[in-house]
Parts: structure tokens; C-alpha cells; sequence
């Protein structure tokens, strides 16, 4: 445990680091020029190169593969030689095939594009430096956090600018079933993963043994997004662990020295996908990954996207900080090719280090001005957005205000510096004309959808929602700065007490409701709720005793700032809980539920109900069964094929009950984590 | 009350008994001396035939006074140690070895380059003992008595005490060449048969003595240490006078011997009437057999001729319950677990090994070193796993690695004619440029072939064809037997380390084949790293090399050495980075320890590695045959 807190320390302490703009130095020189560069990274000290033809033999032919091969052979019946050729097969469909001609072809083309919409790109330069140290010395995993297709286009990019080894990176298999773009991006160094595996023992053998060997032959680095998917609500997502626990094997059988891992925080100021994504979540399916339909999407490159941040963490050991979290002895008894689940202890300690790099990611990332403008907007009724519009000054002063907040939560700001507020607050209003508009000192939802003529009710209610919920995800990217003292604040007002002992209760209890929503490392709830107390009394918004916390006074709106900005979580989840207990039948499909949430949600915001949009979201929909699916509320049902659930409704009552402050929280005792 | 008050008298006048034993020690130690010289020589036991007659002393290594001819506060001989003459060139003296009187060129510039030393920045050792220093001893005043009616020689000198109060450990060596001496035993008793010890232990055990064995001395185990926690007398039994050859078997090809013979004595004594033993660990010149059958020690040429485990035959030990010995020299028996296995490696706790009967071979007709490089370390593993697999490793066979390659290659001495030089300078050309392996990661193997003539070069014909599918290409017998000499030589020269602020050690392990890569990789990089840790200011030297194959796995030694400029408590750094580098290894499947042992230095992982089951039987053998814990040395448990 103190070992966690040395390491977020550190990160607490990094000061302001210096920011450069790699797009600018580069306006100058040709595209062209910038593509035949000489790349010279350094080589791994650990083992020669090896080709990606190398690598895929070596993997084909381990120990491993052929152990597990025999295996399926035997359970389907079939010959040896089949099962053989069907991982060969795996093979071809997985593996990368990392070239340099295609990384400066992309690089040509991605420069172009990126000078195009970007205004800046900034990167932090001296990590870099760290970076190209650690490929030296032992295998590097690069973890960036998703939130846009071009994040490893990106990071890509920028190592090749730096002679950094270019990363093999873990993508998803839709991409690589695009026409000539599959091609450039397996070439490009992506190999491409299914996904839902689900339980086929073959190709997990084969994806595993993959990704083992890169990182035993160390050659490049490994880049891979610990959250899985991109995030749809630009939110943390909590982390999957099978690619972490693959990737810390070869360390703890001692294959390997050690493992650097290095967190990535990529924020942009505007995200491309951002409309695509507001549709997806309000049921609209997304667009199959096509090159037809990228084609399609290009308009999206006469736009302007702003600044993006990429900012690189400080590379970290794997071995220091699994010290004393894994004996690893527990792997001397068995032949290490052998196939083998990871044990309990080894579990915890992917998942530990898993969400920790989320944490890490969180804290790498910088609030824009837009996203704090977020959170004010969204606390304003919508009707006022809508119709009469919020005086712009008021959005300044109250956005201003939270700047001051979040700097007191120790938020990395990317705040221009010497430029006036005013102007900063209006380039950015001018930046999203997509959400809001600003007309005559007022500011108003944008809700000028090109697609839809027709103005229903239905569809109206819709453009709004499409525009609020992009106001939320964009929110929902400072989130973290704030959440732990608002959990905090939450929980003093749900159980209007100020003993310390009934808060943590509380907190904790909350953190394990919106575990879905926002990502908290495991077992490091007491160190969440100190951190919390610790921030509100900073910012002279509690008092804090040894067995009291206490509201001051001095800052009422801090609190009432911090819980209004957690409700549309509260209210949602609990309409949600109140449809499940409110429907007749205990056994629900997933389908009908989020249908049936999406018809109740929209009656009772047309009536005034619900205030907020976000129990729209089928985000938050899927987070509502899975937590109470961790709270054992609600069961799978196994045996069903089309995902049907019973649910416990005394269950769901008192846990809706809980979280109204109606009667006394209570831990759950949380089923095992099952995110494999 | 009463028997309060008695019990304090009687201690009081204990302390009193005390110091004037003391006292008259001091005043009697020609009488001791004395004492010692009229002791009488065993009769050798009427019922065995005495094959070897020669006498006792004569053409032996080790006398009772050890510091006569041996360092007190370093390895070795006294004549014999590494030095930077005037010139400013390291020299080895004396001339027991083929080395000595030799000029080694290279040595400093390596040691400056390795270590970041310097030949201004010297540390000197404390040069003679200062006895005031040494606590007076402890006496059993009975026990004395006793024993001295017996007319076995003893000492409470000093110097004898020092002597055997220490084995090699980096940190005990230290503290004596800064003149820190801590716990030593009070007196020590050389035996000169198997009934001499007979009567020591009994006379232990009626006075409760503590006993600790001392065999070569050469442990690095600090299994010599005197716990520091032990109240009562401790006595040093000291076996090196028993070192006799009683018989040889000539139509079993079996040897009965003393156990405190050293292993160079019984080697040459062997070789004189046409046979050897064949076993030869690195310490062989000083080590003795108790001492090997005691740890479970293992020889350079254990292909041919087997670990000390298979060439005993029989052991007969003196515990407090009583001897213990098999009836029979039946080659194996089923009989229960064998007894000889509580023996072998119970590391003085148990008893003293006093005699043995060991294997013995006719001398070999023909010996031949050889050796290999290879353009890497990976592929000399991957040939030493090949001739392991193929079951024709030659007598020795060893792969060092780059570090310890450079290392061997600043110990060559000085050629004498332009011409060697002009070859080496041609063999190094052809193997760099022409054959184009990186200087920097290139490996040697040395090889020892042992046999019949024509089975030595048809055998080594053999491994130069496995290690030239591995790259390996053949680089003379010169560079293979000077690399087999240099292992003697080798313990002299962290002497010469700590005269510059270098300190060092070497420790051992044993893993299975899959691992031998990987441990060596992250033990070595484990070394650096704890070093950089720990503010060690220069790179440290951190090299291993694979000593030993076998089916199933192979014995790996890492060498560690660092400049300690600029820490205060170097030794406590060093003793860190060793508990880390051992770490290391049971994570990465290595062994506790292939052959030096558990002793106290290593005793915190045994319960981990033998399970709670097995120390608790190790620990129900202690109980049984010595529960009054005369065998205090605390050893293994």
C-alpha cells in the first residue's frame, strides 16, 4: 500500500512541465522530407531485433502453442495437423507486420491530416528522452488512454519524430477487416484482436503466447489500451485485465528483468468522434468500421479540433512496484511453458497495477477550459440552454471560479497563459460550435442537426439529448479531478452525518455503486476518502477532525457545487432502480431493459420529472446492470443465450434506499471480479 | 532464600575459579605448549592394517599453528599474495604457484577500469593481531581438567582462537583486516584420532561444552561463527591433525581416511601409490574431507568422478548419543533412508565426521584442457545444455561470461617472447574481424578432458563438433588450463581488492536448464541495480559463469565486487545487495545453495526451501542425537 502512495506522490509533485509543440517546428519543413527522415532509434541492450516473419515462427513453434495444441486436438477430435493450421490461421489474422516504408507512408499522410485540424500538438519533450532510455533497457508497454481512433496514429507519430523504437500495438479486429487500411495498419505495427473471445482455448493460447513473445524479445515497444475499448463517454473506463496479466507473466516467471510500464495521457480540446459518439450512446449503432465509411467521415477533416495534449508518464517498474505484492517462487514447480491461470495473488496484483496506470492516466491528463465549462452548463437547467440562454459573463465567472477548484484538487489546467479569460473563454465557446453557440451575450445549445429535418417532439427531445450528452462526456474528462471530494460531499449530505466513521461507510458504499462509473483502485478506499477530506479542507470546505468532518461555512458552494455535479449519476440510477422494481416480471432481457429505461426516462423528462438527460445514455445504462450485478441485485442467467437477468427486487429497493440516505449504508461484499 | 543465597555464592566463586583460570592461563601457556608436545600419537588401531606408513607431519600441509604458514586476517599462504610492485604493476609472489613471481600487465588498468580504483587510494589492513583485542577466554575449568589428563593438545592462545573463529565471508574477513574481532571460541583441541574425539565429545557432553568442528576453515557460510548468543564455553575442535590415509583398498578401489585431511595431502598421497579421489573443489588446497562430507561439497570434475555424495562409502561419525556408522561398504543399500544423508551437509551440528572411506580411481593417463569461445553467452548455454543433454561432458566444462572472459584476460602475465605475443595478437584479430563476434559479447568455455589417450581426443573431438553447431569455435588448450589455474589464484585477489577499496565475493546456486539464461540475466542486472541503490558510486563487477552440468540442470556462480569509496558501512551494503541477489535467485527457481551451504548466512530461507515438514524433521534428528545442543554452532536451523 505505501508503495502505491509513493508512486502517486511522485506524480502529485511533478511540477508544470515544459509542453512543446511538435506540430510547429515541423509547418517549416516538407511533409515529404519529414517522411524519408533517417530513423535511427536505439537498439534494445536485452536482444537483437526481430523481424515480425521471426516473430510470428517463434510463437507458432513455442513450447506453449504446442502444448495447448494437443490439448484442443485431443477435447475436439480432430488431428493435431488441423489444429495446427487453425492457430496458424489465428496467426495470420493477429500479427503485425511492422514495416518501415508504410511508417513513413503513414507518417506522410498523417502529417498532413494532423497539421490540418490540429492547431497544436503538445508533447511533453523530456519523458521522451526517459522513454528512448527505458527501450533500451527492458521491455517497454506503452498504455495510453482511448478516446479518439487516431490516439496510437498519434503516439506513433511522435516516437518516430523521436527516434523512439516504433510499438507494435494491440488493436481491435474490426479495424483490420477494412479494406487497404487493415493492410497499412498491420504494417503500420498493429495486430488485431477479437473481440469476444469468449472461451476459445486456442485463440487465447495464441493471442497470449503473442503477446508474451513480444514482450520477452523486448525488440519494440508494446502499446496497448489498458481500458479496452474507447471510451464512449471520454470517461476512464475500468480497466480489462487479461492483456495486463499477459504482459506481467513473463516478469513474474522471470523471463524478463523487469517491465516498464508507461501511462499515456492523451486529452484533446475537441474530440473528432464527438457527435458519433452522442449517437451511439442514445441507441443510434455505430457505423461499421469501414473504408467506405471512413471515406464518408472525412468531411470531418475540414474542421478545426484545437490542441491536443499528449502527455507521456513517467516510465515505471514493474518490479518495483509488484514488490512484495507476488512471491515469485510460486512459478519454480511447474515448466514455465505450460499453460497456467494466473493464481489469485498474480490476479490482484495485474488488477492493482491495472487500475493504478488508469489513475495514473487520470492524473497525466489536462483539463481544458471547455471541459470546466461543461460541468457549469450542465448544471444549468436545460430549458434554460435551450430557450432563454445563460449571460455569457455568468458563464465566465462561474467557470473562473471552478478553474480555482480544480487547481485546488491539483488538476493539471492546459489554461492558456497571457491571454486574457474573456478571449479564452470565448475561442473556446467559438471552438465548440457544435454544442453551444453564443448570440448576443448569451450562450445557447447548439442543436442544428443536418441529418434531421423533421422537428417532432420525439426528435427534438433527441437533438437535445445528442448536444447534452456531449456537454457530459466533455464534462465527464475532468471528472476525476473532483470526484473523490465529491463522493465525499455526496456522502455527507446522504447520511447527514459528520462522523467520520458512518462517512468512510458511506463513501465506500458509493464507490462501489458507481464502480463502473468512475475507476478507483481496489482496496484503496480509505486512502480515496483521506485524499478527499484532505482536498475539501484545502479548498476551506469542511473542517476535518480526527473523528469528524464538519461543513464550513466559509465555501457553501463548493460542496453544493460538487454534489450537483455527481446528480444526474444519483438520478439516473435510481429511475433505473425504480424501473426494475416497478417492472411485473422478475427476469428481464437486457435488450427490453434498455429500451424500456430510454421510453420511462423520456416521459418523465418531457413531464418535468427527470432533470437530467444521462438516463438516456446506454452507458450508463449497461454501468446500472453491472453494478448491480456486483452488489448481487441482479443474476445473469446463464443458461439464457439472449442476455436475460433476474433480479432480486428487496435487493434493488435497498440499495436505491441506501443511496437516498433513507436507511444506513452497508457494504456489500462484492462478487470477485470477473473482467478477464 | 536460602538456596538463593547459596546459588549466589556458588556463582560468585565460579567467577572467581574463573578469573584465576584465566590468569593461570596466561602464566601457563609454555607449560600448555608443552603439554601439547608430549601429547601422545594415537596408536593406529591394531585391527586395520596401516597400508600407509608414512608419519604423522611429514609432507602435511596444515600444522596446529595454522598462522605460521597461513594469512590470519586474508586466504592463503602467507608468501603468496597479488601486489602493485614499484612500478606500479601487479605482481603475484611467492612460488607455489605457476603464477608466482609473475608480472600480470593488465591487472591495473582493469581494476581501474572496472572498479573505478585507484592505485593512490589504499586501505591497509590491521597487519598483526592485537591480541588485547581478543576476549580473554571463557574456560570450563572441569572440562580443562579433564581433558588435559587425556593428553590431547589444546590451546587457549590467542591466535589459535582467531584463527578458528572465522571461515571466508566477505564481512568476516573485513572485520578482522580492520582488527574487529567479535565472539571467539575459548580454546581450541586438535584430535589426532578417531577415539581422541570419542573423549572430547564425551568430556563436552559431561560438562556441557559447547563443541564446533573446524575442518579447512574455508567456509563461506559464516558457519564458524561463534553465535554470539552462547553462554557457555566454546571449544574449537580442530581436525587437521587427523590426516591420515589408514588403508587402501585396492581391489575395491576404496580409501579409508581421516576425515581433517586436507584435499591437496590426500591427492598427493593418493597420486604416490598410483590412485586419486578425483575430487577437487576450487578450495582443495585447503579444505578438508570432514568438511566436504559435512556441506555436501562438489569437485571441478564431478562428470567423471561424482559430488563428495557419491564417492562416499562410508562415514563414521562422533555425535553426543554416540558413533555412527554403517555395518557394511555394500555400494547400496536399501535400508531406510540412508543414514549417510544425515550426515552429509549437517554442517557441524550433528557431530564430527572423523573417518571416511572413499572412492578412489587409478590416476588418469591423460588430461587435456581445452577451450571454446562462443560469439555469445546465450549460445555457450545453449552448447552446455546440448553436451549435458548428450551426456558427454568432459571432466569439467565451464562457460564464463563476457565480464569474467575480460576479467581472465587481465590475468594473463606478462609474455616473454614477441612471438606469443604476436599470435595472441593474431587469434584475437581472427576471431573479432574475421569470424566477426562482438568483443563485448563474446564467452569462453574452458574444458578438461580426462581418460585414456585415445577416449580423451575422441571424446573431445565430440564436444568441439556440439559447441561448432553452436558458433563455438576451438581456442586452445592455453586459455583453458590457464583458466583452471586462475580459479586457485582467484581468492587471492580480493586481498588485493580491499587494499583498494574494492570488496567482493562470489556465491552459487543451482537451477534448472530453462532458467539458466534468466537467472543469470536478472541476478547480474539485480546486482547493478541494488549496488545503484544503495549509492555505490561505481558500476559494480557483476559476472557469473555456469560451473557444473547435469541432466537436468546446470550450477551457476556469480562473482559480485564494488568500489566502496564513499559509503560509510560498506560491509552492510554489501551484505544487502547479497540478500537481494539471493532473492533473486529462489525467484527465479535457483537452488539456496549447490554446494557452500546454508550455515547462519543463508539459514532465514531454509524453511521455505525444505518446507515446515522438513525443518521439522531436520529439527527431530537434532533433538535426538544432540539435545543438549553440544554441537552449538547453530548451523542450517
Amino acid at each position: 500500500m505505501a508503495n502505491t502512495y509513493r508512486v502517486l506522490d511522485k506524480v502529485h509533485l511533478q511540477d508544470e512541465e515544459e509542453f512543446v509543440d511538435i506540430l510547429e517546428d515541423k509547418r517549416h519543413c516538407s511533409d515529404l522530407r519529414f517522411a524519408f527522415r533517417t530513423f535511427s532509434p536505439p537498439p534494445y541492450k536485452g536482444a537483437p531485433a526481430c523481424s515480425s516473419a521471426e516473430l510470428n515462427q517463434a510463437v507458432l513453434e513455442s513450447q506453449y502453442l504446442r502444448y495447448v495444441i494437443n490439448e484442443v486436438a485431443l477435447e475436439m477430435g480432430s488431428s493435431v495437423e488441423e489444429v495446427r493450421d487453425e492457430a496458424c490461421g489465428i496467426m495470420r489474422e493477429m500479427s503485425q507486420n511492422l514495416q518501415l516504408r508504410f511508417i513513413r507512408l503513414m507518417g506522410f499522410v498523417v502529417r498532413k491530416v494532423f497539421k490540418r485540424i490540429f492547431s497544436a500538438i503538445y508533447v511533453n519533450m523530456e519523458r521522451l528522452q526517459a522513454l528512448q532510455q527505458a527501450t533500451q533497457e527492458c521491455p517497454v508497454i506503452l498504455m495510453p488512454n482511448h478516446r479518439s481512433y487516431i490516439d496510437f496514429l498519434v503516439v506513433s507519430y511522435i516516437l518516430f519524430n523521436y527516434d523512439i523504437p516504433l510499438p507494435v500495438i494491440a488493436a481491435g479486429i474490426p479495424l483490420a477487416g477494412m479494406t487497404i487500411v487493415g493492410e497499412m495498419l498491420r504494417r503500420s505495427g498493429a495486430f488485431f484482436i477479437r473481440r469476444a473471445i469468449g472461451s476459445d482455448k486456442l485463440y487465447w493460447a495464441v493471442l497470449s503466447e503473442y503477446v508474451r513473445t513480444i514482450v520477452r524479445k523486448g525488440f519494440a515497444p508494446l502499446e496497448f489500451f489498458v481500458e479496452g475499448l474507447r471510451s464512449r463517454t471520454l470517461k476512464s473506463l475500468p480497466p480489462k485485465l487479461g492483456m495486463m496479466n499477459m504482459i506481467l507473466e513473463p516478469f513474474f516467471k522471470g523471463e524478463v528483468y523487469d517491465v516498464t510500464l508507461l501511462p499515456i495521457s492523451i486529452s484533446y480540446d475537441r474530440v473528432l468522434e464527438e457527435s458519433l459518439l452522442a449517437h451511439e450512446l442514445l441507441g443510434v449503432p455505430k457505423p461499421r468500421e469501414s473504408t467506405a465509411g471512413l471515406l464518408k467521415a472525412s468531411r470531418v477533416l475540414q474542421e478545426n479540433y484545437g490542441c491536443m495534449h499528449v502527455n507521456f508518464g513517467r516510465p515505471l517498474s514493474a518490479r518495483r512496484l509488484c514488490e512484495g505484492k507476488i512471491n515469485r517462487c510460486q512459478y519454480n514447480l511447474t515448466p514455465r511453458d505450460l499453460p497456467q491461470k494466473p493464481n489469485a495473488e498474480a490476479q490482484a496484483c495485474g488488477s492493482w497495477l491495472a487500475h493504478m496506470i488508469v489513475r495514473l492516466q487520470e492524473e497525466g491528463a489536462l483539463t481544458s477550459p471547455w471541459s470546466l465549462m461543461a460541468c457549469v452548463l450542465l448544471q444549468v437547467p436545460t430549458a434554460a440552454l435551450t430557450e432563454e440562454g445563460l449571460l455569457f459573463h455568468q458563464l465566465t465567472e462561474r467557470t473562473l471560479w471552478l478553474r480555482k477548484l480544480a487547481l485546488d484538487f491539483r488538476a493539471h489546467l492546459n489554461w492558456p497563459e497571457k491571454v486574457p479569460d474573456s478571449d479564452v473563454m470565448s475561442s473556446t465557446v467559438a471552438l465548440h460550435r457544435s454544442v453551444v453557440y453564443r448570440k448576443a451575450g448569451r450562450v445557447y445549445l447548439t442543436r442544428n442537426d443536418e441529418l434531421e429535418q423533421k422537428h417532432s417532439m420525439e426528435e427534438d427531445m433527441m437533438r437535445t439529448a445528442a448536444a447534452l450528452l456531449m456537454l457530459a462526456s466533455y464534462r465527464n474528462q475532468c471528472l476525476h479531478v473532483f470526484v473523490r471530494p465529491a463522493l465525499l460531499a455526496l456522502a455527507m449530505s446522504v447520511t447527514k452525518s459528520t462522523r467520520k466513521d458512518e462517512l468512510l461507510t458511506c463513501f465506500c458504499f458509493l464507490q462501489e455503486v458507481f464502480s463502473n462509473e468512475f475507476v478507483f483502485i481496489p482496496g484503496q478506499s480509505s486512502q480515496d476518502f483521506e485524499e478527499a477530506c484532505s482536498l475539501l479542507h484545502k479548498c476551506k470546505a469542511v473542517h476535518v477532525g480526527q473523528w469528524e468532518v464538519t461543513n464550513s461555512d466559509t465555501q457553501p458552494e463548493v460542496l453544493s457545487f460538487l454534489q450537483e455535479l455527481l446528480k444526474p449519476f444519483i438520478e439516473s440510477y435510481q429511475l433505473m432502480f425504480r424501473f426494475l422494481c416497478e417492472e411485473r416480471d422478475c427476469v428481464f432481457r437486457e435488450k427490453d431493459f434498455l429500451s424500456g429505461v430510454r421510453t420511462l426516462a423520456t416521459k418523465l423528462i418531457v413531464s418535468g420529472e427527470l432533470h437530467t438527460y444521462e438516463a438516456l445514455s446506454s452507458d450508463m445504462q449497461k454501468n446500472v446492470l453491472s453494478s448491480l450485478r456486483r452488489l448481487g441485485a441482479i443474476t445473469k442467467i446463464t443458461t439464457s443465450q439472449n442476455n436475460e437477468y433476474k433480479v432480486n427486487k428487496s435487493a434493488v429497493r435497498r440499495t436505491g434506499d441506501m443511496l437516498a440516505g433513507r436507511i444506513p449504508p452497508q457494504i456489500v461484499q462484492a462478487a470477485p471480479d470477473a473482467r478477464l | 532464600m536460602a538456596s538463593n543465597s547459596s546459588g549466589d555464592e556458588s556463582s560468585r566463586h565460579q567467577t572467581a575459579r574463573h578469573r584465576l583460570s584465566v590468569i593461570a592461563g596466561h602464566l601457563q601457556r609454555p607449560t600448555d605448549r608443552n603439554a601439547a608436545l608430549l601429547a601422545v600419537d594415537c596408536k593406529a588401531q591394531g585391527s586395520q592394517p596401516n597400508v600407509n606408513t608414512s608419519d604423522r607431519g611429514e609432507g602435511r600441509t596444515v600444522p596446529r599453528r595454522r598462522q605460521e604458514i597461513m594469512k590470519w586476517n586474508g586466504w592463503g599462504y602467507s608468501d603468496s599474495r597479488f601486489l602493485f610492485n614499484k612500478k606500479g604493476q601487479a605482481e603475484f609472489t611467492g612460488n607455489r604457484y605457476r603464477l608466482s613471481g609473475m608480472i600480470i600487465p593488465g591487472l591495473k588498468d582493469w581494476m581501474e577500469g572496472t572498479f573505478g580504483a585507484n592505485l593512490q587510494h589504499k586501505t591497509q589492513a590491521t597487519p598483526v593481531l592485537n591480541t588485547s583485542a581478543v576476549q580473554p577466554p571463557t574456560l570450563n575449568e572441569a572440562f580443562v581438567e579433564e581433558l588435559k589428563s587425556t593428553g590431547i593438545p589444546f590451546s587457549h592462545e590467542a591466535e589459535d582462537r582467531v584463527f578458528r573463529a572465522h571461515g571466508h565471508c566477505l564481512h568476516e574477513i573485513f572485520a578482522l583486516r580492520e582488527g574487529k574481532i567479535g565472539r571467539v571460541p575459548d580454546m581450541v583441541v586438535w584430535p589426532n584420532c578417531h577415539n581422541d574425539v570419542v573423549k572430547i565429545v564425551e568430556l563436552a557432553c559431561k560438562h556441557n561444552v559447547c563443541l564446533i568442528p573446524y575442518g579447512g576453515g574455508t567456509s563461506v557460510s559464516s558457519a564458524l561463527e561463534c553465535p554470539p548468543e552462547e553462554t557457555r564455553s566454546i571449544v574449537s575442535l580442530d581436525t587437521s591433525q587427523m590426516n591420515r590415509i589408514l588403508w587402501i583398498d585396492e581391489k575395491n578401489l576404496t580409501a579409508h581416511v581421516e576425515s581433517g585431511i586436507v584435499g591437496q595431502d590426500l591427492e598427493r598421497l593418493l597420486n604416490e601409490s598410483g590412485y586419486c579421489t578425483g575430487h577437487e573443489p576450487d578450495s582443495m588446497e585447503f579444505s578438508s574431507l570432514g568438511g566436504w562430507v559435512a556441506t555436501r561439497a562438489s569437485g571441478m570434475k564431478k562428470n567423471i568422478y561424482g559430488n563428495i555424495e557419491d564417492l562416499v562409502i562410508h562415514i563414521k561419525m562422533v555425535t553426543p548419543r554416540g558413533v555412527i556408522e554403517k555395518s557394511c561398504q555394500g555400494p547400496r543399500m536399501s535400508t531406510g533412508p540412508d543414514i549417510h544423508h544425515f550426515i552429509l551437509g549437517s554442517e557441524g551440528t550433528l557431530g564430527v565426521v572423523t573417518e571416511v572411506t572413499i572412492k578412489i580411481r587409478p590416476m588418469p593417463e591423460y588430461q587435456k584442457y581445452g577451450s571454446v569461445v562462443f560469439p555469445n553467452f546465450e549460445q555457450g548455454v545453449a552448447c552446455l545444455r546440448e553436451v549435458a543433454r548428450q551426456r558427454c561432458a568432459p571432466a569439467s566444462i565451464r562457460l564464463m561470461d563476457n565480464e569474467q572472459f575480460k576479467f581472465g584476460h587481465a590475468l594473463k602475465p606478462q609474455v616473454s617472447s614477441i612471438f606469443t605475443s604476436f599470435l595472441d595478437g593474431l587469434k584475437k584479430f581472427y576471431i573479432t574481424k574475421f569470424k566477426g563476434f562482438d568483443p563485448n559479447r563474446l564467452c569462453v568455455a574452458t574444458l578438461l578432458f580426462e581418460g585414456p589417450r585415445e577416449k580423451v581426443l575422441q571424446h573431445e573431438k565430440q564436444v568441439y563438433d556440439i559447441a561448432a553447431k553452436f558458433g563455438g569455435l576451438a581456442a586452445g588448450e592455453d586459455n583453458g588450463q590457464r583458466g583452471y589455474m586462475l580459479t586457485f589464484v582467484i581468492a587471492y585477489l580480493r586481498d588485493l581488492g580491499m587494499d583498494y577499496y574494492v570488496i567482493g565475493e562470489s556465491f552459487e546456486t543451482s537451477v534448472p536448464w530453462d532458467r539458466v539464461l534468466d537467472i543469470c540475466r536478472n541476478v547480474k542486472a539485480r546486482i547493478i541495480r541494488e549496488c545503484k541503490d544503495k549509492g555505490v558510486q561505481f558500476p559494480p563487477l557483476s559476472t557469473c559463469r555456469v560451473t557444473q552440468t547435469y541432466d537436468a540442470g546446470a550450477c551457476v556462480y556469480f562473482y559480485f565486487a564494488f568500489n566502496y569509496r564513499g559509503l560509510s558501512d560498506p560491509v552492510h551494503v554489501y551484505e544487502q545487495v547479497e540478500h537481494a541477489a539471493r532473492e533473486e535467485i529462489l525467484a527465479n527457481g535457483g537452488s539456496l545453495s549447490h554446494h557452500h551451504g546454508v550455515g547462519k548466512l543463508r539459514k532465514e530461507w531454509m524453511r521455505e526451501t525444505v518446507s515446515n515438514v522438513g525443518v521439522g524433521m531436520l529439527k527431530s534428528v537434532k533433538d535426538y542425537v544432540d539435545p543438549n545442543n553440544i554441537f552449538g554452532n547453530r548451523n542450517l536451523l
